[in-house]
């Protein structure tokens, strides 16, 4: 496995997106700041609505209309908030590819796939449509398809949610992109097949040298796949480090509550213990840091003043009351 | 199906055995309704004799032959006065279908690309427009404005004013003088179609418009559209490939019903511009009481809308590969 | 990238209006509605107080173009054509109100029997539906009004024949959604009658869409009316029925307002109920609220 350099491929920096709504304005990243290096998986973690998706969305510019974001979101130091509709047309599906979270909505249900996925490679490459056509089927290949040549023909209401993710997927590769963002891309997947598409994932990582941003609400699969984890909260960063540290050595009591509140085999009779309260709703703009509510370890102070992401060994971390008690954050896990 | 056939003719039989007024007096002159041998001998002729089952029975029977009876006006077969008029309300309703069809998925594709903005409103409009107007008026409004006043276009009529017709193969003026190889007549036809066409195209056009509209604002929201931005496409392409491809599906269903209003308009049409089609025959005939052409005329257009909604049918199978591949 | 501006573009720094707000251009559209439909109901009532002429007298010189004395001109029997146009609305607007009451009557009933009673009731109902709605209305309208004379009174029996379909198969639908709702059940399982359920449930809830399509629908029918008059088939000459002014419009083709002014006044009552049509679905249709 390749160490991921350290050069930084996509950096976000203090993004904030907003969407108009009925009655106001939701203000759903706030100030979010996260870097992925060449070749590391980065996985997002949070609840809906923590921003992940909205997030990424804003840095390839797909957010809908109503929509509307701030900051600076860097490709290999190419600014794409503020890019011409041109250039952001080449790094989509050029060098940064996208698959979300339900293909069968993702999908053309009038157009067979291998032209869906023959499109993606015109788009970018200087190709004869026969050769796309070709392509779409090796990329069905590499993407395990059964039967590609003669199932490329399909429509995607014939095939089941595992064929149709790999075809998003192919789709996604097709022009060799230096970074996959994967948007939930096994939520609406049984379980058997969401380990499959995870393990693809984890052979074209290695295969291609991709960087994949993951972004899931499920810690489950971000343990077996991720380099780097960043736990969102409330549209902004609660904790980043590398994923070993999040899972065994949380820092932010999100995080920790986070990890306490999964179910876990090696101890089937404990109760689950989640996280009380509730999450912000974004419409409002709380003073002082958005988990302080819910928080088991909150002070005064906290509700008064927005923590900023500190360094804590390899993570940031974005809490007041650092450092929490190693004792602390072992009897919560 | 056939039970549906069986009532449409059925429908039109009674509809035209329902008049109370005499038809003999049409036919035989007042003066003659007192003697009994020429009464008797119209009736003979023109199948008024015996009981109304009777006459229903004689009525399938010739139906069923293809013989929709004589017409009291015109002394033709009604069968051959339908045919012989046919070319003509089919060149004037195929015009109007592609003016319609045309401009009402590009007025919808517009007005939708523009929602809520200005030209999204006057598209709507004029929409509107055309559903709040009857189509006669708008015809007359038309011809006055542009031929009478602006002299853009030529009057009413198939041929300019004392033309001889092309040779009659189809029966279709435009295509005859392309095979008789007369062009400039040719051009004249084809110009004069222009606004009937048009008149008759707008409601449909109007409609359409609007279910185009629905449809791509629709569609433009759904997933796979963001997937084929994420790809890089450009919005151009966007649109054309993938979201009028999904939003023409719903069009189809007004098909069928738009065949029927054009079917309807086509009538006030040819009045308007004297278009000798099935639609001022039919005026005609109701006009003069002439109850086998009306009978025809009711019997055709039924078929006519019966067909129309089949077409549809088929056409949505096609298209819509879910449907296909089932 | 000229006309389209679907393309999703980030605005860095004006956040764009929500899209879920009621339009203002709506609730302007419904008020105008409110107030030409007003107007012609005014009209209708009170017109011979306050028109300037009778409609059916000779007042002037003939074909003369509009002026002070006659704001809408004269047609070729020197009658003003302003006057008539106020009183067409005496002409068409009953008999389009009489239609789609009428038309709506029948079909509620008919339709709520279908789907209520179900079975054979259900099976004859829409068999007449189907075969009704087998022809193009105007051709079985014509047909009709043909078959029983010409008259505003034999047209107005055309179209209700052809009108009640629509109302008829609108009520089935839901009427069937309706009785398979589970208070329904429950309302039953008390022992209330077919009647009782019909009445106080049933009904109630199907009345809305019914009102919403025959508000839309007011214009159509205005239009058939117009139609049949300009056919020969409905209102007669001298009659002052918008569809036979246009009729005399036609053959004094270059006295253009002897066409003109019926047409808008078509215009104006199309319009008017279509967007209270309009109006009145948002209201009401909750549904349709997304």
């Amino acid at each position: 496995m390749s160490q991921p350099s350290t050069t930084p491929l996509l950096e976000i920096r203090d993004l904030h997106v907003r969407f108009a709504v009925r009655g106001g304005q939701v203000h759903a990243v706030r100030g979010l700041d996260l870097t992925v290096h060449r070749g590391e998986v980065a996985a997002v973690v949070g609840e809906s609505g923590s921003g992940k998706s909205a997030s990424m969305l804003a840095a390839l510019g797909l957010l809908e209309v109503n929509a509307a974001a701030a900051g600076s979101v860097r490709l290999d130091g190419v600014e794409l908030l503020r890019a011409a509709p041109s250039v952001l047309r080449g790094v989509r599906g050029g060098r940064i590819g996208m698959i979300f979270q339900d293909p069968m909505t993702s999908l053309n249900p009038v157009l067979e796939i291998r032209r869906q996925i023959a499109e993606a490679v015109i788009t970018h490459q200087h190709v004869s449509p026969r050769q796309a056509e070709a392509k779409a089927v090796e990329l069905l290949e590499m993407v395990s398809f059964p039967d590609a040549e003669r199932r490329s023909r399909s429509y995607p209401h014939e095939l089941s949610g595992g064929m149709r993710q790999r075809v998003m997927i192919a789709m996604a590769l097709a022009n060799d992109p230096d970074i996959l963002i994967a948007d939930e891309p096994t939520t609406a997947l049984d379980v058997t097949v969401q380990a499959q598409i995870l393990d693809l994932l984890r052979s074209l990582r290695q295969s291609r040298d991709l960087a994949i941003v993951l972004i899931t609400h499920d810690l489950g699969v971000v343990a077996g796949l991720a380099d780097t984890v960043h736990v969102m909260y409330a549209g902004r960063i609660a904790e980043s480090g590398p994923v070993v540290d999040i899972f065994h050595r949380p820092q932010h009591p999100y995080t920790a509550g986070l990890l306490a509140s999964l179910p876990r085999l090696d101890r089937p009779d404990t109760e689950l213990t989640p996280i009380g309260g509730v999450p912000p709703r974004l419409y409002e703009e709380p003073a002082g840091c958005s988990f302080a509510p819910r928080c088991l370890y909150a002070v005064e102070s906290c509700t008064q003043m927005e923590p900023i992401l500190q360094r804590v060994n390899e993570s940031l971390v974005a809490c007041s009351v650092l450092p929490l008690a190693t004792s602390t954050t072992e009897a919560a896990r | 199906m056939p039970l549906l056939l069986l009532g449409i003719v059925t429908i039109a039989f009674c509809i035209s055995r329902l008049i109370p007024a005499n038809p003999l007096v049409a036919i035989v002159g007042e003066r003659s309704l007192n003697n009994a041998k020429v009464v008797a001998a119209a009736k003979t002729r023109w199948g008024l004799n015996g009981s109304l089952p009777e006459q229903y029975l004689v009525y399938i029977k010739n139906l069923l032959k293809g013989d929709l009876g004589t017409s009291f006006r015109t002394r033709q077969p009604v069968t051959h006065d339908l045919l012989h008029r046919l070319p003509a309300t089919l060149e004037l309703t195929a015009g109007a279908l592609l003016i319609g069809g045309v401009g009402g998925v590009a007025l919808g594709a517009y007005a939708a690309s523009k929602k809520d903005k200005p030209a999204d409103h006057i598209s709507r409009g004029f929409s509107l427009l055309g559903s709040s107007l009857p189509v006669f008026w708008i015809g007359l409004v038309f011809l006055f404005v542009l031929y009478a006043r602006l002299g853009w276009f030529p009057g009413p009529g198939r041929l300019p004013p004392r033309t001889k017709p092309p040779d009659d193969v189809t029966g279709f003026y435009t295509i005859d003088s392309l095979l008789d190889g007369n062009f400039t007549l040719f051009r004249q036809c084809l110009w004069r179609l222009v606004m009937p066409c048009f008149v008759l195209g707008w409601a449909y056009m109007g409609q359409l418009s609007r279910l185009v509209r629905a449809a791509m604002l629709d569609e433009i929201n759904s997933d796979y559209v963001r997937t084929a931005r994420a790809k890089g496409l450009a919005e151009r392409l966007v649109i054309r490939r993938h979201v009028l491809r999904n939003a023409w599906l719903p069009t189809l269903t007004i098909l069928g019903f738009s065949f029927a209003q054009l079917l309807t308009a086509s009538v006030l049409t040819e009045t308007i511009f004297q278009w000798n089609g099935i639609g001022s025959y039919a005026v005609q005939a109701a006009n003069t009481l002439d109850f086998p052409a009306v009978n025809g005329v009711s019997l055709f257009a039924g078929l006519a809308f019966l067909l129309a909604n089949l077409t549809t049918d088929v056409l949505y199978a096609v298209a819509d590969p879910k449907i296909r591949l089932a | 990238m000229s006309l389209l501006s679907t393309e999703p573009r980030l605005n860095l720094d004006v956040l764009p209006r929500s899209s879920g707000t009621a339009s203002p251009w709506k609730r302007a559209t419904v008020i105008g509605g409110l107030i030409v439909a007003g107007f012609w109901f005014i009209v209708l009532f009170t017109v011979q107080w306050w028109a300037p002429y009778a409609p059916l007298e000779a007042v002037g010189k003939r074909l003369q173009g509009p002026s002070w004395h006659h704001l809408l001109g004269t047609d070729a029997l020197s009658r003003d054509v302003f006057t008539r146009t106020l009183y067409g609305a005496r002409q068409t607007l009953p008999v389009s109100l009489a239609v789609i009451v009428s038309a709506v009557t029948i079909g509620t009933t008919l339709g709520a029997a279908a789907g209520f009673i179900g079975g054979r009731v259900d099976s004859v109902v829409m068999r007449l539906v189907d075969i009704t709605l087998a022809f193009p209305p105007i051709f079985l309208a014509m047909a009709v009004a043909a078959a029983l004379g010409s008259g505003l009174r034999n047209a107005f029996f055309a179209m209700v024949i052809v009108w009640w379909p629509i109302y008829a198969r609108l009520i089935r639908g839901q009427v069937q959604a309706v009785k398979h709702r589970d208070h329904i059940q429950a309302a039953v399982s008390i022992g209330a009658t077919r009647w009782r359920i019909l009445r106080k449930h049933v009904l109630p809830m199907s009345f809305t869409p019914a009102l919403i399509n025959a508000t839309l629908d007011l214009g159509q029918v205005v239009i058939l009316t117009a139609t049949l008059s300009f056919l020969g088939l409905g209102a007669k000459p001298p009659s002052p029925e918008w569809g036979a002014m246009i009729t005399e419009g036609a053959q004094f083709f270059y006295q253009w307002w002897i066409a003109v002014a019926p047409g808008v006044a078509i215009l104006t009552v199309a319009m008017a109920f279509n967007f209270l049509g309009d109006g009145l679905r948002d209201a009401l249709d909750v549904r349709a609220k997304r």
